[in-house]
């Protein structure tokens, strides 16, 4: 894809964020298609393609009327929402659509009109992993942690860094679930979770929805709203569950989504002004960081104590709280986007001055899958 | 509540026959030698490669672990647990449960010596690894 010639033109979420029994994960998606139409300036009778997991896409597309000639709903965890704008893309520049509505809704936390999540007996997971009392992602996704944490030396204290240097931008930030003051020592004396995991550790677990308007920059020209460019975008998967996750102490799936991004957009780190890596939980980033190639190998740990990722630091990062502080529904992938296209529009609750070029990361599973988009204000 | 139990296919029937009859055997690709975790129908490392079973030798190290503290269904009782993961003296890894050590993390140390032994659970038998420290071999 030429960098630039594909934009997000509507870019929203559901009215309120948090704690909503009220409203059904349907809802959710609907609401916030709904909130991004009046951002796109656009409504459903422009619309030919529809993007989200499972049975969604075709659901919103039934229920707003949407008659799509194109469809979506690749599901490979919370990135999946990366790659839908990575598909509807390339759908755009080859002619399949012209304008592209991916949502999220998901009713994480109270879990009205929310599937439940099922995993066969039979199934790798099923079979390998739940005999032995794996509990939900707590006990999943943090599994490779000890190992990441020895290899580098990342004490503890580091590891509860993550997730109090997130709160500070939370603190910002008026939607963020989690804003009350946290420090490293209340993180090491708060519930432990599931070792060496704390509770603020852990991603929050909320209830709310997204959505993203996309076509060509072409097309976004005649738009009322300021048009998100696509410089560059990325893809990858490397195992299903997590006990074979190949290299403890690295995240391929993050090494190779972000190298196919940046060659796509042809800029360098020294490019990207604002950074969002998917933190379902505190080791996340610390990955991330290292893997995109921010620091060096065993840097991450330092570099975040260090206030870098913090507000007024170099590289501003999570900076909407992440799912740690902000929201997490489940699949958060969404709002990482979201955060993005509000930092590239200049509209960020805690917004970072002069904010061009913003690149966020997504992860799916258990370092199993990712998704990449670097976003910018400017076409080149 | 009871423990989850592995529900198991065609293909990874013998792996768990096997655990039944306390061995701990893998799926090995019959063109390249290389063993590979979990079973799979096929190779992963030939086209359509054929796969033999082994008989491995049970002995492991720590390669990395959480402690559960938000029990999963079974689990009620053994709370806190170790959820780990095993590396395999012949490579592979796979995830696990430590029996005979004590849930903390002073006493779990990465790479530390393991051995297989078998938990029977309501009939359906699951490999587990203990310490192999002390045991005579």
């Amino acid at each position: 894809m030429k960098p630039g010639t594909v934009a997000i033109v509507g870019a929203a979420e559901t009215d309120d964020i948090g704690v909503l029994p009220d409203k059904s994960s349907l809802r959710l998606n609907i609401e916030a298609a709904c909130n991004a139409f009046v951002d796109a300036g656009l409504t459903p009778a422009d619309i030919d393609g529809v993007a989200g997991t499972g049975h969604w896409p075709t659901e919103v597309a039934h229920q707003m009327g949407i008659h799509p000639r194109w469809i979506d709903n690749t599901v490979v965890g919370g990135c999946s929402y990366f790659l839908h704008v990575r598909h509807a893309a390339a759908a755009i520049l080859a002619g399949m659509a012209t304008a592209v509505l991916i949502t999220h809704g998901e009713s994480g936390r109270s879990r009205t009109g929310e599937p439940p999540l099922e995993f066969p007996a039979t199934g790798p997971r099923g079979q390998f992993e739940a005999p032995y009392g794996i509990a939900g992602f707590a006990t999943q996704f943090t599994v490779p942690a000890l190992r990441f944490m020895k290899e580098f030396g990342v004490s503890q204290e580091q590891l509860a860094t993550v997730a109090v240097t997130q709160r500070l931008w939370a603190q910002q930030n008026p939607r963020a679930f989690r804003r009350e003051p946290l420090t490293v020592d209340d993180v090491l004396a708060s519930r432990m979770i599931c070792y060496p995991f704390h509770q603020p550790e852990c991603c929050v677990v909320t209830d709310a929805g997204g959505a993203l308007v996309v076509t060509s920059a072409e097309r976004a020209r005649d738009l009322p709203g300021q048009p998100v460019y696509i410089l560059g975008t990325g893809e990858a998967s490397a195992h299903t569950v997590v006990s074979q996750m190949a290299d403890f102490t690295t995240a391929r799936v993050f090494r190779d989504s972000s190298a196919a991004a940046f060659a796509e957009a042809q800029v360098t780190h020294a490019d990207i002004d604002h950074l969002m890596i998917y933190d379902a939980f505190a080791h996340v980033p610390l990955y991330g960081l290292q893997d995109l190639g921010f620091v060096s190998r065993g840097d991450a740990a330092r570099f975040v104590e260090e206030g870098h990722t913090a507000p007024g630091g170099k590289l501003p990062m999570n900076t909407n709280g992440g799912g740690l502080s902000y929201t997490h529904t489940g699949m958060y992938g969404m709002f990482a986007i979201q955060e993005s296209v509000r930092q590239v529009r200049g509209v960020a609750a805690a917004q970072v001055p002069g904010v061009q070029v913003s690149f966020v990361q997504g992860v799916g599973g258990m370092f199993s899958n990712a998704g990449t988009l670097i976003l910018s204000n400017r076409q080149h | 509540m009871r423990k989850a139990v592995p529900g198991p296919t065609p293909e990874t029937q013998p792996y768990w026959d096997a655990a039944r009859r306390g061995e701990l055997m893998l799926p090995r690709c019959v063109q390249t030698g290389r063993m590979f975790f979990y079973p799979q129908p096929y190779s992963p490392f030939a086209l359509g490669g054929d796969v033999e079973w082994v008989k491995v030798s049970g002995r492991a190290t720590l390669y990395s672990y959480v402690i559960n503290h938000r029990p999963a269904p079974g689990f009620q009782d053994e709370n806190p647990y170790v959820i780990a993961v095993a590396e395999l003296s012949e490579g592979p890894r796979l995830m696990t449960n430590l029996v005979g050590i004590e849930p903390r993390p002073e006493c779990l140390t990465l790479d530390m010596a393991l051995v297989v032994t078998f938990d029977d659970r309501n009939g359906s038998v699951v490999p587990v690894f203990m310490p192999a420290e002390g045991l005579h071999q």
